[in-house]
């Protein structure tokens, strides 16, 4: 059984092309990935499963030249989410809400984010962490959660897990989830059917992209050996600030872009420093994520679409 | 004074430890070196640096993203949240090498190793 058989055909993309922005749609069938090549917001007119929004890497009170207008940019972002023609489900943000998780910068995201409507299921970024008693995140956004926020909901059958790997970093390390969490996690997803769809998120990349940058979760590998049982394992991630895809098995690894300033390709620069390009293709390189289930046809789709094509 | 002092430090670009305000501060029981640590592309410049006992380490960050300092093992107090051209201070007198890293970034690491105060920069 090929998925164009049961899916989204190409020809449907096509006629689907309703909305502004292009991405690549990527659709997941037995595992295996396929692209079904660029096209606009194709998913919102047929989808009869659930769809949800992936926003990342706000960077509240970010002003340096790489975006001088950090909110600015949040603000298309989310009008984009408003005008969109089928009101997702939910949003998750996956973290760094904020540049120096100062108050302000934080109200700033709440004001913008809450304009979409959408319940937002966060998780934090290191820059969420940087106030001296690292409680303003936990405070505003850790009702309910555990540990330093981590936590876990359903939706339409979808089992969703928001992980914590910005907190006690090690030296010369990655992104870090530690024992305390792995040891939920593993007790989280135990009692659960193998055939339960499973998105993760978390901030940096629990995959390793590039340890010479920090871009991977040092005890990642253990996480996802509790989830080797499941078919359909989604994990989401924000930090790298651009879009980067891979699949290994049952499990697809996705990032998101930032709406704030993008970040070079692994190794392409000195540093993963904000990257400053032509003022006109700095939206190319922000947008959000959408990402679709339809049930009873194992199908995942995940469109990343800029502020601007 | 002691601020000028450290500035005067930087603005020799010190690579290493320095001698400052050694004579106006002969008799003053503040430290009487000084050292400069720059933070560049998400790395520390130098990235060991060996200094007396008695020396003021001070990073500045030049990044154009928050750096934060913080010593393995908590050898020396955890700097705040460095945003761009921010600094941080801290003395060494315990002669001893210290591990640090960036508390953001963690593959950012540095070292300093403090030796002895003996030598010209003591006052006796």
């Amino acid at each position: 059984m090929s998925d164009r058989d049961d899916g989204v055909n190409r020809r449907k993309v096509l006629e689907c092309m309703t909305w502004v922005g292009t991405g690549v749609l990527w659709t997941i069938s037995g595992g295996v990935p396929h692209s079904l090549g660029i096209m606009g917001e194709a998913m919102a007119a047929d989808a009869k499963g659930l769809t949800f929004l992936q926003i990342s890497d706000s960077h509240m009170g970010f002003d340096k030249p790489a975006n001088p207008n950090a909110r600015g940019t949040l603000e298309e972002a989310v009008g984009k989410i408003i005008a969109l023609p089928q009101k997702p489900a939910f949003m998750i943000h996956t973290g760094d809400i904020s540049h120096l998780s100062k108050v302000s910068e934080f109200d700033d995201a709440d004001r913008i984010i809450s304009q979409s409507k959408l319940d937002v299921h966060y998780v934090p970024g290191e820059h969420d962490f940087l106030d001296p008693d690292q409680k303003l995140y936990r405070d505003r956004y850790g009702r309910g959660t555990k540990g330093a926020g981590w936590y876990s909901f359903d939706a339409n059958g979808v089992h969703f897990i928001g992980l914590v790997n910005v907190v006690d970093l090690k030296a010369g390390g990655l992104g870090n989830l530690g024992d305390e969490q792995l040891e939920w996690l593993e007790a989280d997803v135990k009692g659960r059917s193998a055939s339960t769809p499973i998105v993760v998120f978390a901030h940096i990349p629990l995959w390793t992209v590039y340890p010479e940058w920090g871009w991977g979760t040092q005890d990642g590998a253990q996480a996802l050996t509790y989830l080797k049982k499941f078919g359909s394992v989604t994990v989401l991630n924000g930090h790298i600030h651009q879009v980067m895809q891979k699949v290994e098995g049952n499990v697809t690894f996705h990032t998101a872009r930032s709406t704030a300033f993008p970040q070079p390709a692994p190794g392409a620069a000195p540093s993963p420093g904000p990257m400053k390009v032509e003022d006109d293709k700095l939206r190319t390189m922000l947008g959000t994520a959408s990402i679709t289930f339809k049930q009873n046809e194992k199908q995942l789709a995940i469109i990343d679409t800029p502020l601007k094509s | 004074m002691l601020r000028s002092a450290i500035s005067a430090a930087l603005i020799g670009a010190a690579v290493g430890s320095v001698l400052a305000g050694g004579v106006l501060f002969a008799q003053a029981q503040i430290p009487a070196a000084a050292a400069a640590v720059g933070i560049d592309n998400f790395t520390f410049n130098p990235q060991t640096v060996t200094v007396k006992a008695g020396t003021t380490v001070t990073w500045t960050n030049r990044d154009d993203i928050p750096h934060g300092l913080a010593a393995t093992n908590n050898a020396f107090k955890r700097s705040q949240a460095l945003d761009t051209d921010d600094s941080f201070s801290f003395t060494f007198t315990t002669p001893g090498t210290y591990q640090y890293f960036c508390y953001i970034h963690p593959h950012m690491t540095g070292t300093i190793v403090v030796e002895a105060a003996t030598g010209s920069n003591t006052t006796p």
